[in-house]
């Protein structure tokens, strides 16, 4: 079985590439699910922790996995809410360019 | 073997994600967002976390992807092209501040225990869940030691416990579980359930619809 620094790498890795996708895409759904990315592999993080931690039962530590349950619950909440947010500007401005929402910028 | 598994779905995972960034059109880029999930949830599944994996196939490729899908249907953003001139330092940032990141994250590596993981011995496990009352019949015992002796791992069981505590005096499970975060997630995704129609209700104010208005499009 791979290591615990393999597992941590790969999952930096992929948050990496979300946050690329946050700072270098301007369509705001993309945008979105990059932030679902970078989720996920704070998700992977958690699991191989998990694993990795046996208790005195020799069994995973599933304090992390129950995290994870909780991690994903919250993400379902938050795509919800986000599109709605993002339904709801296109009907007020008929973009979802980011470069074209700047009635925020000071 | 089981190296093998690991570097194709992590490579699996990674080129998703690649792709996620990558893709112009954003049904494309929902698509691999799926194939970065999937190879996600195989990781899940080689790190013995069975049910968050089913469930991270459930939640992340079925139901969040099917919104996601209908989303960029429902605004038809296939025609969206670039107008204006792309400005390179967006680009700059976007590599420059992720690679930081992965140096950063490549020096802190080394210091983590490079170690394997330690295999699962699940039928001396079972030890720690014998219920000594129920010692007379054996299929009074509870499905934890029931599965872990059969050489199972009975993972949804034993979230289950971690999750909702253990009244009774077994020494391995000592969190007193998690109900009341339970219940504020309830009233989160409650909360989420109305946010979400208040969005999306229309203002009563009748007259004439807005022109960019994606449910009043197609009427005559």
């Amino acid at each position: 079985m791979a290591s615990l620094q393999e597992y941590l790498f790969v999952s930096g890795l992929l948050f990496a590439i979300g946050l690329a996708g946050v700072l270098v895409r301007r369509n705001i759904i993309v945008i979105f699910m990059c932030l679902e990315l970078m989720l996920s592999a704070a998700n992977l993080t958690l699991v191989a922790f998990s694993r990795f931690n046996t208790g005195p039962d020799g069994l995973p530590d599933y304090n992390g996995q129950v995290l994870v349950f909780f991690i994903i619950t919250v993400a379902a909440a938050e795509v919800a809410v986000g599109l709605a947010i993002i339904v709801a500007l296109y009907r007020a401005r008929q973009t979802v360019d980011v470069e074209d929402l700047t009635s925020m910028r000071g | 073997m089981e190296g093998l598994f690991f570097y194709a779905f992590s490579g699996f995972a990674v080129i998703g994600a690649l792709a996620l960034v990558a893709f112009k059109n954003p049904v494309s880029s929902a698509m691999s967002m799926v194939a970065s999930f999937l190879g996600l949830a195989a990781l899940f599944i080689s790190l013995n976390a069975y049910f968050v994996g089913i469930i991270q196939i459930l939640v992340y490729a079925g139901a969040i992807m099917v919104l996601f899908v209908f989303i960029i249907m429902l605004l038809d953003l296939k025609a969206e092209e670039r107008k204006t001139k792309y400005n390179p330092l967006f680009l700059v940032g976007g590599v420059f501040i992720p690679l930081v990141f992965l140096i950063q994250l490549c020096g802190i590596l080394p210091h983590v225990p490079n170690a394997e993981p330690e295999p699962l011995h699940l039928k001396e496990s079972a030890r720690y869940f014998y219920d000594q009352e129920k010692e007379a019949s054996k299929e009074e015992q509870s499905e934890i030691h029931k599965s872990l002796s059969k050489g199972d791992l009975p993972d949804v069981n034993l979230i289950g416990l971690t999750m909702f505590g253990h009244k009774g005096d077994n020494e391995t499970i000592k969190t007193p579980g998690y109900n009341f975060p339970l219940q504020i997630v309830g009233v989160l995704l409650l909360v989420a359930t109305v946010g979400v129609v208040a969005l999306s209700l229309r203002k009563k104010t009748t007259g004439e619809p807005e022109p960019g208005d994606p449910d009043s499009r197609s009427e005559p």
